[in-house]
């Protein structure tokens, strides 16, 4: 326990006992879904998770039935039909005005920036009445289909995405752009061929937020696309949870298939996404 | 966010005399059929931008019915579509005079984020207060009725009063919690450093909706007797307690405690990320002075590294807060607002969803809207304190 670790710092007792303490807190729960979502329904009605580890027991059953169940199998698909797209539009038109913010000078740009600083806190919920009236029957009648939820988290995210571009674009060296320009490049240009690939890890920690918050939402899936053939894999698990009896059982086989990919998408982009976060981006 | 980006923002000082160096060299005049091309060309790129995402939504059946299909065809036309009219955008504009082009561009380039934020968030916002004065279908005015509403009744205080405690709870433990890992980690070995944050850090990929299943599974409840499947209650009976059924003891509002784990759970690694960056960002000198004094480790934390990273801490605490502010997920799968545990934007979506009372689900919104103003001001205030710093 005492002594020097290899980088000739001095071991900490109190930290090698609480943080294997604390990491193993932060799991079990986690690891609790992941066990019962291999145990029957008798099983998990009638013993708590962890006998299984040592009864055994197991069974693939719930994964099976969850996704052989097309409405759960099609709210998978659904879930990336809607995250994808909803990630990857903001950053467009976002990237276009975090390059105006940070590299040319004009008239209002403080006001402006701050007044995206200040949209970022407002709630999303104070949009919603409105967009049901403007994007459901009363409007232009497109709720409940993929696009309505698409131009939503387009507008949503808006805010972070220009507040996390600019940030970064902003640490970028102004002589590059300032070369560009005495050769001669328009701002198009040099946007498209020296700024947009520079700022490629803004983008990537802004893409990973976006992905994950448009992939856990439930609030704007379940009001602008339903609980129908269109419903996330997050609905469909919300209308799980009130499952009692007959299929309780793939409850946690569906939780943790929907976890999957935005764990993938987590620990894959995760050093871009720490890297973002800590540029000063937040979700407000 | 305050001074968390100060290590990357240095160079900055060259901004202000950028646009002093206009091209004035190889100013040229007007080209006007560059701006009608350009004009054309935006037209008719927004036309079918716009048409083919209605066509997504209105005729299904034309793309197979297939979400996937459209998914493709949105991220490939939503992506061309708006990359060319950004080209089309840019000709448009250099078709003018120099002078005059150089200060339209910045303009240009905004105009198409800002027209999203104004149509999906200011005009909403406006939208809604108007609503807020009107009946539940939002075709007669009411006047004051729907405030009389909601602050007659019990339910809207009895959630206002839980927010409050989300909003004096959460964000501080959040906020504790996530500085202890920082600390505790930076002295653990690079590589127990890293499995112990990845695991801590893990709880962000995943969704409100998921961590209250996860959590359903601490928290079950069987009748006393039987076998307790729930961890906690499991872990409350082998001690000789009573199982309890945890969801439902509003007595101190234990209940709305025992939710707001789950949100302290999921938070605490995004806190720790950003601590943990501040902590190491703190130069060593400090720290091996304070040792050198022979001040103890709890000191030097207290008295040399926690000042240095007071403003990434407050940052981390407003964000918490604002997500605090708008928790409406755990809550709406868990207990949906029974046992007295119901929070202002569940109550929205009950009144907006349930009770189809747009009336009063404004009104109640509005409320909400009130409370983010004085973040709002702050966050606006802590911004402009940091781009005088740059």
């Amino acid at each position: 326990m005492n002594g020097t670790m290899k980088d000739g710092r001095k071991r900490s007792l109190v930290a090698t006992i609480t943080m294997p303490l604390l990491a193993l807190l932060w799991t079990v729960p986690t690891i609790g879904l992941l066990v019962t979502s291999f145990r029957s329904r008798e099983a998990a009605a009638s013993t708590g998770w962890w006998s299984s580890l040592w009864e055994g027991g197991w069974t693939f059953d719930n994964y099976a039935t969850v996704l052989g169940d097309p409405s759960i199998s099609g709210s998978l698909i659904n879930s990336i039909v809607v995250a994808v797209p909803a990630t990857v539009l903001p950053i467009m038109f976002a990237a276009f005005a975090a390059y105006a913010f940070t590299f040319i000078e004009f008239r209002g740009k403080d006001v402006l920036f701050i007044a995206i600083v200040a949209v970022m806190v407002v709630p999303i919920q104070v949009s919603f009445q409105p967009m049901l009236d403007l994007l459901g029957p009363r409007g232009l009648g497109i709720n409940g289909q993929f696009v309505a939820v698409w131009m939503l988290h387009t507008g949503f995210g808006m805010p972070l995405a220009v507040y996390t571009l600019r940030n970064y674009m902003s640490t970028l060296p102004n002589s590059v752009v300032e070369s560009a320009k005495i050769d001669g490049a328009s701002h198009f240009q040099t946007f498209w061929r020296l700024v947009a690939p520079m700022a490629s890890p803004a983008i990537a920690a802004f893409a990973t937020l976006q992905f994950l918050w448009v992939w856990n939402d439930l609030l704007i899936a379940k009001l602008f696309l339903g609980g129908g053939d269109n419903k996330t894999i997050i609905v469909s698990l919300q209308q799980m949870l009130g499952t009692q009896g007959q299929g309780a059982e793939l409850l946690t086989a569906g939780a943790f298939i929907s976890m999957v990919i935005p764990m993938l998408v987590f620990f894959g982009l995760q050093r871009f996404l720490v890297r973002g976060m800590t540029a000063g981006s937040v979700k407000g | 966010m305050a001074d968390v980006t100060t290590a990357a923002s240095t160079q900055q000082g060259s901004d202000g005399s950028a646009p002093l160096e206009r091209n004035e060299h190889k100013g040229s005049p007007a080209r006007p059929v560059r701006v009608i091309v350009g004009a054309v060309g935006m037209a008719v790129t927004a036309w079918f931008v716009c048409n083919a995402f209605l066509a997504f939504a209105y005729y299904p059946h034309w793309f197979l019915n297939s979400g996937i299909l459209i998914g493709v065809l949105g991220l490939v036309i939503g992506i061309g579509g708006s990359l060319v009219f950004f080209y089309f955008l840019n000709l448009c504009i250099e078709g003018f005079p120099t002078r005059f082009a150089e200060g339209l561009i910045p303009y240009a380039f905004l105009l198409p984020g800002f027209s999203l934020i104004a149509i999906f968030l200011l005009y909403p916002t406006v939208q809604t207060i108007v609503y807020s004065f009107a009946n539940d279908d939002s075709t007669d005015w009411v006047g004051l009725d729907n405030y009389t509403a909601i602050f007659g009744s019990g339910a809207f205080w009895s959630a206002l009063l839980n927010n409050f405690l989300w909003i004096l709870i959460v964000p501080v433990v959040t906020v504790a919690f996530g500085l202890a890992v920082a600390v505790l980690a930076d002295k653990l070995s690079p590589s127990g450093e890293k499995t112990a944050k990845s695991l801590i850090f893990l709880p962000m990929a995943i969704s409100f909706v998921g961590a209250a299943t996860i959590w359903g599974l601490v928290y079950a409840y069987n009748s006393p007797g039987d076998s307790q499947t729930g961890l906690l209650n499991a872990i409350v009976t082998a001690l000789g307690g009573d199982p309890q059924p945890w969801y439902q003891i509003e007595s101190g509002r234990l209940n709305s405690l025992v939710l707001m784990v789950i949100l302290i759970w999921l938070q605490t690694g995004f806190a720790m990320v950003l601590l943990s960056s501040a902590i190491k960002g703190v130069p060593e000198d400090t720290v091996e002075a304070g040792r050198m004094d022979g001040a103890s480790e709890l000191r030097i934390f207290w008295q040399v590294i926690f000042p240095q990273v007071r403003t990434t801490l407050i940052a981390v605490l407003i964000t918490v807060l604002i997500l605090v502010l708008k928790v409406f997920d755990i809550i709406y799968v868990t207990t949906n607002g029974l046992y007295n545990s119901d929070v202002i934007a569940n109550l929205f979506f009950r009144k907006l969803f349930t009770d189809q009372q747009a009336g009063q689900a404004s009104a109640v919104v509005v409320v909400l809207l009130l409370m983010v103003i004085p973040i709002l001001i702050y966050q606006v205030k802590s911004f402009r304190a940091q781009e005088a710093n740059r």
